[in-house]
């Protein structure tokens, strides 16, 4: 029977599934981090259990770590109690933990990838919902809560109900300045915050195939913020080629066996979904968000839409947003005056991304009242863009390198965006409040980010690409 | 290990008409440091509830004292966003039991259900009945059955059947716990891996 490369993956982990019960589905991988896990390990501590797979569960600190002067001890107590309670826990339960000084240290979903930790054909789970990002390798990969921790570090499964279905196509040539995030933001706003509940997404068509890992891997990121499960994205040879030869991804037979394995990964061309949407990429427009849900978006040239056009049960919510952004339906945002520029997060803080921000930049200089934050994924990534001497670029652009973390994308530590203040964000949430109490976040491409930093207002990148 | 057990409930409503509302709204990442279950819900919709001096802001329905209740009726996609199961310890700890809205994310569904806490989905059009009801009479109480699946205001013929996993539902009204359900399926989690192991697909 046809399947979708979804089903495939799926059925190949389920290891137990009867009618009326969830299926009992096998976790190849699970990340962890400080904030979703302590009360997970209490669990255990109370069951008398041990970590039931050790060796298939890896650590990180990233949501509350500093990003300035990482070797010296934290300054505020909880954040230091809760990243140390990570390695009490870890060392106990025999995990292996890539923390704070260590080489690997990094966003969880920056740093599984570019360690081939994140394989095609496996199950991934983190306590953190931007776990879809792995399934830009052609992975069912998602976020859980901690209740679910605890099972997975008690079983090394979970238990799910078989989300349904659906398939995004994006067909055609991109324009001039528009990326992975654009097109994502674009589907967002097209779908809704809600649009993708109870579904799991494969994006294809030849402008996702034309996408490198870490474009696939933004595209991937965002699928939580329309309510997908997750997303994923059938490996080819993009996919191989960025694998092949990371720290651990398999090596020599291992990686043969794997590759042959990996090839028939896909969607079988009769294979059913529950849903199929269609979208054109030249449709698709440098985009930014102007609500305070990541489904408020418009191209940036737009203007801010009517409540009226909005369906009648949402138009006291387009107004509550409009009210908290301080904007008005039927402005422009472009030329809008703005007080930080974030590049960062789980989303876009990739090396690709540090370079295209430093390609944009060199040889400009931010506005001066602008204040703009470069927050490397990974420690990896910090190393590598100053290998490549782009930080140089940055400094001499007025940017600040900071350390790998997640910084400002939910203003977590003391990266926080102060109230009232405007902030064009490469992250992937504008809730209220979401980067500090009652900042205001428009989130947008790296690209958008860098040209805004460099006029000081909300820009169209194109403008300074032509 | 028991979970909480939750059977049936009638209780006065605390109606939050807004949509979309994120876990980042029900409680921001910054109280997400403590690293035990309890005390969130002092936290509970803090930057709605309390302004940036701690003040409470009395156009909040949590600090309306004509509203209370263990009902929270709000509107639909609510839990949406981050995966952080505070959210549902917030609700808890805070004094709510049951979670009515019209569409629940699925993240936050999960982790309500493993904790105890009942997100009941009915139609958009019960839903407005509810608001409508409530903003009449604020003292009006539903009943919400979990064996039967229905919500009905209590002394009247409005009512709703729900859907609930028949899983969850066996684990709320029995206080049956996953981890117990999992690790009794020991052995065929074994057998899954030694196959998968032998058949190298890694």
């Amino acid at each position: 029977m046809a399947k979708t490369l979804f089903d495939k993956i799926w059925d190949a982990h389920v290891v137990s599934g009867r009618e009326g019960f969830p299926d009992t589905l096998y976790i190849d991988t699970h990340f962890i981090h400080e904030v979703t896990s302590p009360q997970a390990f209490d669990g255990l501590r109370k069951r008398g259990i041990p970590v039931f797979r050790p060796a298939q569960t890896v650590a990180t600190t990233d949501h509350n770590v500093p990003t300035l002067n990482q070797h010296l001890p934290i300054k505020e107590e909880l954040s230091r109690r809760q990243i140390d309670m990570l390695s009490t826990n870890c060392q106990e339960f025999g995990i292996e933990l890539f923390g704070l000084g260590h080489p690997y240290q990094g966003i969880v979903h920056v740093m599984g990838p570019e360690l081939g930790i994140t394989l095609p054909g496996s199950t991934i789970v983190c306590g953190d919902s931007h776990t879809s990002t792995h399934g830009a390798f052609g992975a069912i990969a998602f976020g859980i809560g901690t209740s679910q921790v605890e099972l997975v570090l008690a079983t090394q499964c979970l238990l799910q109900q078989k989300p349904k279905r659906m398939k995004i196509e994006v067909n055609g040539q991109l324009g001039v300045g528009v990326s992975a995030k654009d097109i994502i933001l674009y589907i967002i706003s097209q779908l809704s915050a809600a649009g993708g509940t109870g579904y799991f997404v494969e994006y294809a068509g030849n402008a996702i195939q034309n996408l490198s890992m870490e474009g696939r891997m933004t595209i991937c990121n965002m699928s939580i913020e329309m309510g997908a499960r997750g997303g994923l994205i059938a490996p080819d040879e993009t996919t191989f080629k960025y694998i092949k030869g990371r720290k651990f991804a398999p090596k020599g037979a291992d990686w043969d066996k794997a590759l042959a394995y990996w090839k028939t990964l896909y969607s079988d061309v009769d294979a059913l979904f529950d849903k199929i949407l269609r979208f054109n990429a030249a449709d698709i427009t440098p985009m930014i968000t102007y609500g305070t849900n990541p489904g408020m978006g418009m191209g940036i040239d737009e203007l801010i839409p009517l409540a009226a056009t909005q369906e009648v049960g949402e138009q006291a919510s387009h107004q509550k947003a409009l009210n908290y952004m301080g904007l008005k339906e039927g402005t422009p945002l472009l030329n809008k005056p703005i007080d930080y520029v974030f590049i960062g997060s789980c989303t876009n803080s990739r090396i690709e991304d540090l370079r295209e921000v430093a390609r944009l930049v060199k040889g400009r200089h931010k506005a001066d009242q602008v204040t703009v934050w470069i927050v490397p994924g990974s420690k990896m990534v910090q190393q590598q863009a100053i290998t490549e001497g782009l930080d140089k670029i940055f400094e001499a652009a007025g940017f600040e390198l900071r350390e790998p973390g997640c910084s400002a994308c939910l203003g977590m530590n003391e990266d926080k965006i102060p109230a009232g203040k405007y902030c064009v964000s490469t992250s992937n949430r504008n809730f209220e409040g979401r980067q500090g109490p009652d900042s205001r976040t428009f989130l947008v491409s790296p690209l958008t980010a860098v040209a805004t930093a460099i006029t000081g207002k909300i820009t169209d990148v194109r403008s300074l690409l032509s | 290990m028991a979970t909480k057990i939750f059977k049936n409930l009638v209780s006065k409503m605390v109606p939050l008409a807004i949509e979309n509302i994120d876990t980042d709204q029900i409680i921001p990442a910054r109280f997400l440091k403590a690293t035990t279950r309890e005390g969130f819900g002092e936290n509970l919709f803090r930057d709605w509830r309390y302004d940036t001096h701690g003040q409470p802001k009395y156009d909040f329905v949590l600090n309306q004292d004509v509203y209370s209740g263990s009902i929270l009726v709000a509107g639909k996609n609510f839990g949406c966003g981050s995966s952080r199961e505070h959210a549902a310890w917030a609700l808890l700890d805070y004094g709510f039991e049951v979670v009515i809205s019209s569409f629940f994310a699925d993240i936050f569904k999960g982790n309500a259900l493993n904790n105890g806490l009942l997100p009941v989905q009915v139609s958009d059009g019960f839903l407005d009945r509810l608001f409508h009801e409530v903003s009449k009479n604020a003292g009006l109480k539903l009943e919400v059955d979990l064996q039967e699946q229905f919500v009905r205001i209590a002394g009247t013929s409005t009512m709703e059947y729900f859907e609930i996993n028949p899983y969850k539902k066996a684990c709320l009204l029995n206080g049956y716990d996953d981890i117990d359900y999992v690790l009794s399926q020991r052995d065929l989690i074994e057998s899954y891996e030694r196959k998968k192991y032998l058949s190298k697909n890694l």
